[in-house]
């Protein structure tokens, strides 16, 4: 049924499409999870909602409270919708250089938005978060990077969802950030499917991103359980566009860019399937759609003016 | 031919200001000990105690060398061929490395769990 009582009852259950036309062979099959099918848009509204759920159930979480969360995006844009309906208030710790789309859905749902310093990334804005936590006991920060509830999300529902549909799966590829996504359902494919592939996509930003970074300060999200994944790909903001582009232009799927660096896993998985003479069915999570980035303006153009404009952007 | 290797900004200093060197070795354990030649001090910054810096993530031809080691063997062991990339960069949650702020007010707040 597709009808439901409220907007956080439609979360989850997305739709699982096939891609006959980018698949490399009728025994070597794609399969996209639509997570951009969600309430606001992104794979983030599972974990949000299930980490509000847990703090309530936990009773730290009371009406009007309030939710502080480092976010570069899409997790505060689930959070401040969540907040809304639930009855908090929410303050978002987000790096400055994420896309204007995204601060400005947040700013209409009614989110506090704190910018940390661009150049120290994600981690800088975890840090200033951590840092408002302690200033502000009272303040509930749910810290998706180490939140069992963000990884338990996806152990009851996506993974659930993926194996009803698509019993025959043998590789499941997502992409690498808190972790959560990948941790979860590549949990529960695991113990269910015998010999699965769990891969990740690791978006490989601009050099700008990384300039600042020391090695021995380095950080892996709490979640992280690398026992967890068969194969990790670390793919570059060329090849992120390029299969971005690909998707849209060969199956008429409008995605962000970090889905078109796991469609580029996806398709290094199944290349590999056809070389080796197996079928497989390859599923992998499509996380938002592009809609959020058409202002970097690296959907259209050459592959190096859209590389360029992605210089020095957290563009997954 | 030879082995291209990827270095991140932060190691530059060891390859005079070079982002990319080549290097030669039949696995990953040999190609940093033969850079090490060429760049004095860059393998200590990249293993700890004969392991890979927790910190540090090595990827061949985009994939994480952690995952392609052999069971039974360590990351180091990884063969190399002749053309191959070895990218080199430091571990990152969407795009930022900076534990020692990230880490300042002590551990993630349990609240959630």
């Amino acid at each position: 049924m597709a009808r439901y009582d409220s907007l956080l009852d439609a979360c989850g259950n997305t739709p699982l499409v096939g891609l006959p036309r980018l698949s490399p062979s009728t025994e070597v099959r794609l399969w996209a999870k639509l997570e951009d099918r969600n309430p606001t848009g992104s794979v983030k509204d599972r974990a949000a909602l299930w980490m509000v759920r847990a703090a309530e159930g936990a009773g730290e979480l009371r009406p009007g409270d309030t939710i502080l969360e480092p976010t570069s995006g899409n997790t505060g844009i689930s959070l401040a919708m969540v907040a809304k309906l639930r009855g908090y208030r929410l303050v978002c710790v987000m790096p400055e250089n994420v896309s204007a789309e995204r601060v400005q859905v947040l700013r209409m749902y009614g989110a506090e938005i704190i910018f940390s310093p661009g150049p120290g990334g994600s981690n800088q804005a975890v840090a200033l978060a951590k840092q408002l936590a302690a200033e502000h006991p009272d303040w509930v920060m749910l810290y998706q990077y180490g939140n069992a509830a963000n990884a338990r999300a996806h152990y009851e529902t996506t993974g659930p969802e993926l194996l009803r549909d698509l019993p025959t799966i043998t590789h499941f590829v997502g992409g690498l950030g808190t972790t959560g996504t990948l941790m979860g359902t590549g949990r529960y494919l695991r113990e269910k499917v015998e010999g699965i592939e769990v891969i990740a996509a690791e978006p490989r930003y601009g050099e700008l991103v990384y300039g600042l970074r020391n090695i021995d300060e380095g950080y892996v999200p709490e979640l992280y359980d690398a026992t967890v994944l068969t194969r990790r790909f670390s793919v570059g903001t060329r090849d992120a566009v390029l299969r971005t582009r690909q998707l849209v232009e060969v199956e008429g799927l409008f995605v962000g860019f970090s889905t078109g660096a796991v469609l580029h896993a996806a398709l290094v998985a199944g290349h590999e399937a056809v070389k080796a003479g197996r079928r497989a069915d390859v599923a992998f999570l499509v996380a938002d759609g592009g809609w959020k980035y058409l202002s970097t303006g690296a959907y259209g153009g050459t592959l190096a003016d859209a590389e360029a404009a992605l210089e020095g952007q957290l563009w997954a | 031919m030879a082995i291209n290797v990827r270095i991140p900004t932060i190691l530059r200093s060891y390859t005079g200001g070079a982002k990319a060197v080549e290097g030669t070795g039949e696995t990953l354990g040999d190609l940093l000990t033969n850079l090490d030649g060429s760049h004095p001090g860059l393998r200590d910054r990249l293993v700890t105690a004969g392991s890979l810096h927790r910190f540090v993530n090595v990827y061949v031809n985009d994939e994480d060398v952690r995952f392609l080691a052999p069971s039974g063997l360590t990351p180091l062991d990884v063969k190399l061929d002749d053309g191959d990339t070895v990218t080199i960069l430091p571990a990152v949650a969407g795009g930022a490395a900076d534990r020692a702020a990230a880490g300042g007010a002590g551990g993630p707040v349990p609240a959630g769990r």
